[in-house]
């Protein structure tokens, strides 16, 4: 059952949190209000010995994410009332007076050697103190790295929560290209270009890992966030490859007859899980990635698919269709373990993700002709519909547990949209071009 | 917001209003359903040119010639099963086309096709990858029994990448669900 749009608390959105600024590929709208959202400042930082480079705002990017959030409501730029460049000049009553509850003030300083020093402060303005600052010494490449990082110290010693920003998203993007015409006077054809993407989690520096003519599935983060494992149609048959985002080097690990799909890793790094169909029928497979071993965990003449692990990486949560019709089921790795029915409430549940605590489930939940986000606490069984559809598919949980991506349709469009964990407040984020799916956040490291 | 209401309507249900469903652009097969029901099929002896098929309201020549698979008039140029959403079972109406094709492959040992799986949008996507390689293989199972070979038969499940029809109802999901035989040049 839905739930009421009521005032929205305090929530953190993170990961495919994107902005829109010049060099963004995705872009952001924000389809609720933010209600009791923190009045904050972030006066632009101090610069010395270099110039900020464009698209290095320190204190735009921590703007950017603390809006983001959900929690916070930063004053725009051009309502700064003062710009203080240190602790000694701040006058905290007049912050006051303009309703700001905490200021953040920071500097960027070229150090002999090329790196960057960059400080930040955190003051609580009515209690006119600092509660938080730090000093980063870094290469100047990673300077929006650590400006994210800033906002996650912020968010994190605000609101408790674990941090998100400072990491990465990948997804699935298909643009249709038009082709001239081979000959004068024929028709142009159209055809569809897909790319696998990774980008900042506020949409910057979108770089292609992959595009390919044929289709891409089901991309998924290793737990360094330095891999990214997915399908690939590009020989003709879908195969799964691993591929390293840093270097570019890649890896087939699976080439099976019949499928290689689903893709996934487990927490502890040490397997992937993979649907295959070599056997018969599609089931549940782990690779073990030190020896390359193979194992079989379902063997049913059902659908056995969607495998998502736990966070101990001793067990996983798949989509089975044994009683009919897809339902999820948990099952162990261990020789031996059998699968236990997790839904049981309507007659389609499919494609699982589970929180990074463990202790729900986020999955496609069909009812009639609406296909919809739910969540399910694992203890009590209490389900939960989260969003609207009626095409949501591909949950993933943000590195928090607080948001829930996914992919969804707006006006014919192929989107991604982001909801918070108990349903209050949503977002849309759309490609300037294409369409967008399949959404997959890297862990914070 | 309202959500537009969609009905979910089964391929019994699409025959017995007799709507019509447009017809399939890629391989200009007849897709509009019939109102007098399923095929009708004469006795087929190998080779034979003088018996006559129907399926879907147009009569078709069954021959099993070569390249009677690229005859516009040839039982053989159907070359797309369409199925109910979330199942696998080939319908009655689509069992003796199967049949057609498995006997065209057994007489032709150098004829190969690429049985390719689809279905709709709705769901989640790697399930739809499962379900249209089950769609797939109902068929190479059923063009063995007619004496087709295994290394005739190469399957691929796009699941939903790659619809026939861009559309958000149920005239473009049913056109969606199907498994196409991609005959090899």
């Amino acid at each position: 059952m839905l739930l009421k749009k009521n005032v929205i608390r305090w929530l953190v959105l993170l990961g495919a949190l994107l902005s829109m600024p010049a060099l963004a590929v995705l872009k952001i709208d924000i389809t609720e209000g933010m209600e009791g959202a923190v009045p904050i400042a972030v006066v632009p930082f101090v610069w010395r010995g270099a110039k900020m480079p464009a698209n290095a705002d320190v204190s735009a990017i921590v703007a950017s994410d603390l809006a983001r959030s959900g929690h916070f409501a930063p004053l725009p730029a051009r309502d700064l009332i003062a710009r203080p460049t240190s602790p000694d000049n701040i006058d905290f009553a007049t912050w006051r007076i303009a309703g700001v509850d905490h200021l953040v003030i920071g500097s960027v300083r070229l150090l002999a050697d090329q790196q960057l020093q960059v400080q930040f402060r955190l003051f609580d303005v009515l209690k006119a103190e600092q509660s938080l600052g730090y000093s980063f010494n870094i290469k100047a490449s990673h300077l929006r790295s650590v400006a994210h990082r800033i906002s996650d110290y912020i968010v994190e010693h605000l609101t408790g929560l674990s941090p998100a920003f400072d990491s990465r998203i990948s997804y699935v993007t298909t643009q249709q290209q038009v082709q001239p015409a081979a000959k004068p006077g024929g028709k142009p054809a159209t055809r569809t270009v897909y790319k696998l993407q990774v980008a900042d989690t506020d949409g910057f520096n979108p770089q292609t890992l992959l595009a390919s003519p044929e289709p891409i599935m089901s991309p998924d983060w290793s737990p360094d966030g330095r891999q990214l494992v997915y399908v690939s149609f590009e020989a003709g048959q879908p195969q799964v490859f691993v591929h390293d985002i840093f270097t570019g080097a890649r890896q087939k690990i699976t080439d099976f007859k019949g499928l290689n799909s689903a893709p996934k890793w487990s927490p502890d790094g040490q397997y992937i899980a993979v649907t295959l169909s070599k056997d018969g029928n599609p089931d549940i497979y782990i690779l073990r990635l030190a020896d390359k071993t193979l194992r079989r965990l379902t063997r049913h003449w059902s659908i056995d698919t969607e495998a998502s692990w736990m966070p101990d990486s001793r067990s996983l949560v798949f989509t089975s269709s044994r009683s009919g019709k897809p339902q999820i089921y948990k099952i162990g790795i261990a020789p031996g373990s059998r699968p236990s029915r997790l839904t049981f409430d309507g007659n389609y549940n499919a494609n699982a993700a589970v929180s990074p605590d463990g202790k729900s489930i986020a999955f496609v939940h069909g009812e009639g002709n609406a296909f919809r986000i739910a969540t399910m606490q694992l203890e009590d069984r209490a389900m939960q519909v989260l969003t609207d559809g009626p095409l949501d598919e591909s949950p993933e949980y943000a590195p928090n547990g607080s948001m829930i991506i996914y992919a969804a349709r707006l006006k014919r469009r192929a989107v991604l949209a982001a909801v918070s964990a108990d349903g209050r407040h949503k977002q849309t984020l759309a490609l300037e071009e294409g369409e967008v799916r399949e959404p997959a956040w890297a862990p914070v490291q | 917001m309202k959500l537009k209401l969609l009905v979910l309507i089964l391929s019994a249900a699409l025959a017995a209003c007799g709507s019509n469903v447009k017809p399939d652009a890629a391989t200009g097969g007849n897709t509009a359903t019939d109102d007098q029901g399923g095929a009708r099929v004469g006795s087929i002896s190998g080779g034979a040119v003088d018996n006559v098929t129907a399926l879907e309201g147009k009569q078709y020549t069954v021959s099993y010639d070569k390249g009677a698979v690229d005859d516009p008039d040839n039982i053989l140029y159907n070359k797309i099963i369409y199925f109910d959403f979330d199942s696998s079972e080939i319908r009655d109406e689509y069992v003796e086309l199967v049949k057609h094709h498995g006997k065209y492959l057994a007489l032709h040992a150098d004829a190969s096709i690429r049985l390719e799986g689809h279905t709709d949008e709705r769901g989640s996507r790697e399930y739809n990858i499962a379900l249209a390689d089950r769609r797939a293989q109902a068929v190479k199972k059923l063009l063995l029994f007619q004496g087709a070979s295994n290394d005739q038969i190469v399957i691929i499940s796009y699941g939903e990448e790659k619809p026939a029809v861009i559309g958000n109802d149920e005239e473009a999901w049913a056109l969606n669900r199907r498994a196409e035989l991609v005959y090899g040049k």
